[in-house]
């Protein structure tokens, strides 16, 4: 057999959907006409509220639990999370040795997303040097969900909107849970962010005239939110990565921090980083340390597939509140109503809201509309779990998988041929690899897990609990209360990492380095074994487990 | 062996080495499936990041494929490995002191020039971009169509690994698009106007009645805010 490279157009027309499948299709695209222009009722308070208690994962209680340890005993978080914080240190403290310093910084950095590089850009802005600032990260510097947004990003800098008109979306959107002040810092550096963006060369969607296009996300007030194509946190990721590379910051890539070092008060003065192919730690000491490990994702809470990267394992939040940081909002998180739930080859990944503002609707196995389109998350999230497991009016894949159809095709039947392929390239790709076109077949979705809303709590100034430890981006809580809206997560990663990488460089001027202990390990430890905590578990976990069941049977370790 | 008979499989060649696994996964979900657990060559697993570069060929076939490990999936006889890295130069500047005028991109790469048009570059492209294009628009200074062509691109390296003239076109690509976007697109009014607002003050007193609000007022104010249509 000889073939050439199979672009996705040359692939052989055979139907990516099974029989099964198509027969369903065939039904979307009977009613599809007479849905076009016709809106579904939103849902009533009560009416939200029934869908979400009795279909949206967070309200189901066998999936949470209490915690017994640390600062946040008796709160309620995901099983998954909770056996994360409740587990020993991966690294024993008896067996490394502190003396023996690798890196003494101004700063470190833990993190290599969005907000860790941009609290190490602002840091420098505040009068640090890049070479006492280390980035340590797991992946590559910018493997992160950072480089992953598609939608857009909020901020309130047309004429008809206001700081306030953001202010009281994000708190609305979050069930008035956040914390009022870090809402206020977010909607009002909004604007000067982007102005930032602009000056790094950061290519917004524009009109000719220099304004910037907008958009209406799920439950903005105004049009605020803003994109670069459907490749926004990308574009976003790219440049402010390249303007760390032109200031020469230092990165370890692959050696992701396993544990924080502290003084005899707590203070936090220092990391343990581990390399990951090498298999040998390093100790740092630093004057200021800036969380900034992003989310938890691939924890894969009550089994759902996720969005997420591959890094997103909660390891942030489980160094830090082993090190005695408060947590805000655990038992809220963030499932985004459209995950791919076919081809298998892509279950879990993101399609984004941004498909359903631009007029797309799901629709059930007999092509009827169920849900109006722009609900808030959770309640969307909550109606299409309805849809397949309360009325059973899903559409199961091959693998046994049940989802509704995203009725992508009324995108160009409302804007006009080529709208989809121009403003949607990433999920016009992602499907056209896979045989599926969305211009002429909807795609299948189900919820999947995206976001956590809450974490580690801060002041506005990105300070936590403990002293010399600080946090930005989707590490922390408290910004977005119970529910975050689209395009406030990029914001938050920009806000609150500039806040946390100006507060950390402040402190390490007017602070000197530590010394570096293990003791609050020790004494979590102790916390641990009195809870009765199972003595195999152990964290931060730093990459999932996905190796197939059947090789991980036959694994043994003798080298 | 036990029930999995009835899971068709394909066959696929890893690193030369022969295994067999279930058909339709992804090359890197079929790596895993195989007990491969990564810590090189995997990032956002979503077609974003461009951490899973990977070639391989099908059996019976001259041709070398490159593709996205997390986007591509097994074919029977495929031998495939991966290119977590691509050793690419990449020149450093200071965005503010670039002289925008005399293309900069020639300036700093001039390898730019060597470019013997094969084209190879835009077949290696996982992303299916027209790098070969973008390339002959850098050496012309054309910075706005660099940045435009080249605006999917992932910086996975595949162009960078295969061509001849050894031009590292992701780093170029990203250079034009940061120029582009600092110098060239139309600036935008409003939202300078609004930064200035928010430096003077403008906002601060109503935020902070906001702030301060009891909760039953604030979501008083927020259901009957107006909404923009
Ligand atoms: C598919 C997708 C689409 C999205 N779309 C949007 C959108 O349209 N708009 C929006 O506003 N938001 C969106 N979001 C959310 C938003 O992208 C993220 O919340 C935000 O980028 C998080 O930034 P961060 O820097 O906090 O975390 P990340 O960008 O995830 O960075 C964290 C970094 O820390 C690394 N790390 C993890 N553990 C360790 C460790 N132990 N040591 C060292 N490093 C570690 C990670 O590997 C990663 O590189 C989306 C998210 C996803 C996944
Ligand atoms: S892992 Fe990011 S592109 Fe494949």
């Amino acid at each position: 057999m000889r073939t050439g490279k199979l672009k996705s157009n040359e692939e052989p027309k055979e139907d990516p959907y099974p029989e099964s499948m198509r027969e369903s299709i065939k039904k979307v695209e009977q009613t599809r006409e007479e849905r076009i222009g016709k809106e579904v009722d939103r849902m009533n308070p009560d009416e939200r509220e029934q869908v979400l208690n009795k279909y949206h994962p967070d309200y189901r209680e066998e999936g949470m639990r209490g915690l017994d340890a640390g600062p946040n005993q008796g709160d309620q978080m995901p099983l998954e999370l909770a056996d994360l914080l409740e587990a020993y240190p991966a690294v024993d403290p008896s067996e490394v040795d502190l003396t023996k310093v690798d890196y003494e910084v101004d700063v470190l950095v833990i993190g290599g997303g969005g907000a860790g590089t941009v609290a190490a850009l602002w840091a420098i802005k505040e009068g640090i040097d890049p070479s006492d600032i280390l980035i340590a990260t797991k992946l590559r510097h910018g493997d992160a969900n950072s480089m992953m947004a598609q939608g857009g990003i909020q901020a309130a800098d047309r004429e008809v909107d206001s700081p306030k008109a953001h202010f009281l979306d994000i708190v609305g959107g979050g069930h008035f849970a956040n914390k009022p002040e870090l809402a206020r810092a977010l909607a009002k550096d909004a604007p000067g962010i982007l102005k930032w963006h602009e000056d790094l060369g950061v290519m917004y969607d524009k009109n000719e005239d220099g304004s910037m296009k907008t958009l209406h996300g799920g439950g903005t007030s105004r049009k605020r939110l803003h994109s670069a194509k459907d490749y926004t946190g990308m574009e976003l990721m790219r440049a402010i990565r390249d303007e760390a590379r032109n200031q020469e910051i230092n990165v370890e890539e692959f050696s992701p921090a396993v544990e924080l070092l502290t003084d005899s008060d707590g203070t936090v003065t220092g990391a343990l980083l581990y390399n990951m192919e090498t298999e040998q730690y390093y100790v740092v000491r630093a004057k200021s340390i800036v969380m900034a490990t992003g989310g938890f994702g691939r924890l894969h809470i009550q089994e759902f597939p996720t969005t997420n990267h591959y890094g997103a394992t909660a390891d942030g939040l489980v160094m830090s509140y082993r090190a005695g940081a408060n947590l805000l909002d655990m038992d809220s998180v963030q499932y985004h109503p459209t995950g791919a739930a076919f081809p298998e080859q892509i279950v879990g990944l993101l399609v984004t809201e941004k498909v359903r503002g631009s007029g797309a609707i799901p629709v059930n196995r007999d092509g009827e509309a169920f849900v109006f389109n722009l609900e808030p998350r959770d309640v969307e999230a909550g109606a299409l779990i309805r849809e397949c497991y309360g009325r059973d009016m899903g559409v199961e894949t091959p693998t046994g998988m049940k989802g509704v159809w995203l009725d992508t095709p009324m995108i160009d039947m409302i804007h006009g041929e080529g709208t989809f392929e121009e403003n949607l390239a990433y999920i016009y790709r992602l499907y056209t690899r896979f045989g599926i076109d969305p211009t002429e077949d909807p795609l299948l979705v189900f919820p999947t897990l995206h976001y956590q809303n809450g974490g580690i709590e801060i002041d506005d100034e990105g300070r936590t609990a403990v002293e010399g430890l600080f946090a930005g981006g989707e590490v922390e809580g408290g910004v977005h209360g119970k529910n975050r809206l689209m395009g406030n997560s990029l914001l938050d990663y920009n806000v609150f990492g500039k806040r946390a990488g100006i507060s950390a460089a402040k402190r390490a001027k007017e602070t000197e380095l530590g010394d570096l202990t293990l003791e609050h390990a020790r004494r979590y430890i102790e916390e641990l074994e009195k809870a009765g905590v199972d003595e195999e578990r152990r964290s931060p976990m730093l990459i999932p487990e996905y190796r197939g069941e059947e090789a991980l049977s036959r694994s043994i370790d003798i080298i | 062996m036990n029930e999995k008979t009835e899971v068709e499989t394909v066959e696929i060649f890893i690193m030369g080495k022969r295994y067999e696994v279930p058909k339709g996964l992804t090359i890197m979900k079929a790596m895993e499936y195989s007990g491969y657990q990564y810590v090189r060559g995997v990032g956002c697993r979503g077609g974003f990041c461009g951490a899973c570069a990977t070639i391989y060929r099908l059996e019976g076939d001259y041709k070398l494929h490159t593709d996205l490990a997390c986007q591509t999936t097994v074919q029977d006889g495929m031998y495939l490995t991966q290119l977590p890295f691509t050793p690419a130069g990449r020149e450093q500047y200071d965005l503010e002191e670039l002289e925008v005028d005399n293309n900069p991109l020639l300036d700093l790469y001039p390898e730019l020039a060597r470019c013997v048009s094969c084209n190879t570059c835009s077949k290696s492209c996982p992303q299916d971009l027209e790098v070969m294009d973008f390339v002959n628009e850098a050496i012309r200074g054309n910075i706005k169509e660099v940045a435009e062509l080249s605006f999917d691109c992932i910086q996975c390296g595949l162009c960078a690994a295969r061509c001849p003239a050894e031009i590292p076109h992701h780093h170029v690509a990203q250079l034009a698009r940061r120029i582009y976007g600092r110098y060239q697109a139309p600036e935008s009014e409003h939202l300078e106007k609004r930064v200035k607002e928010i430096a003077n003050g403008q906002f601060d007193d109503e935020l902070e009645e906001l702030v301060n609000l009891p909760k039953e007022e604030l979501e008083e104010r927020y259901e009957n805010r107006e909404i923009e249509e």
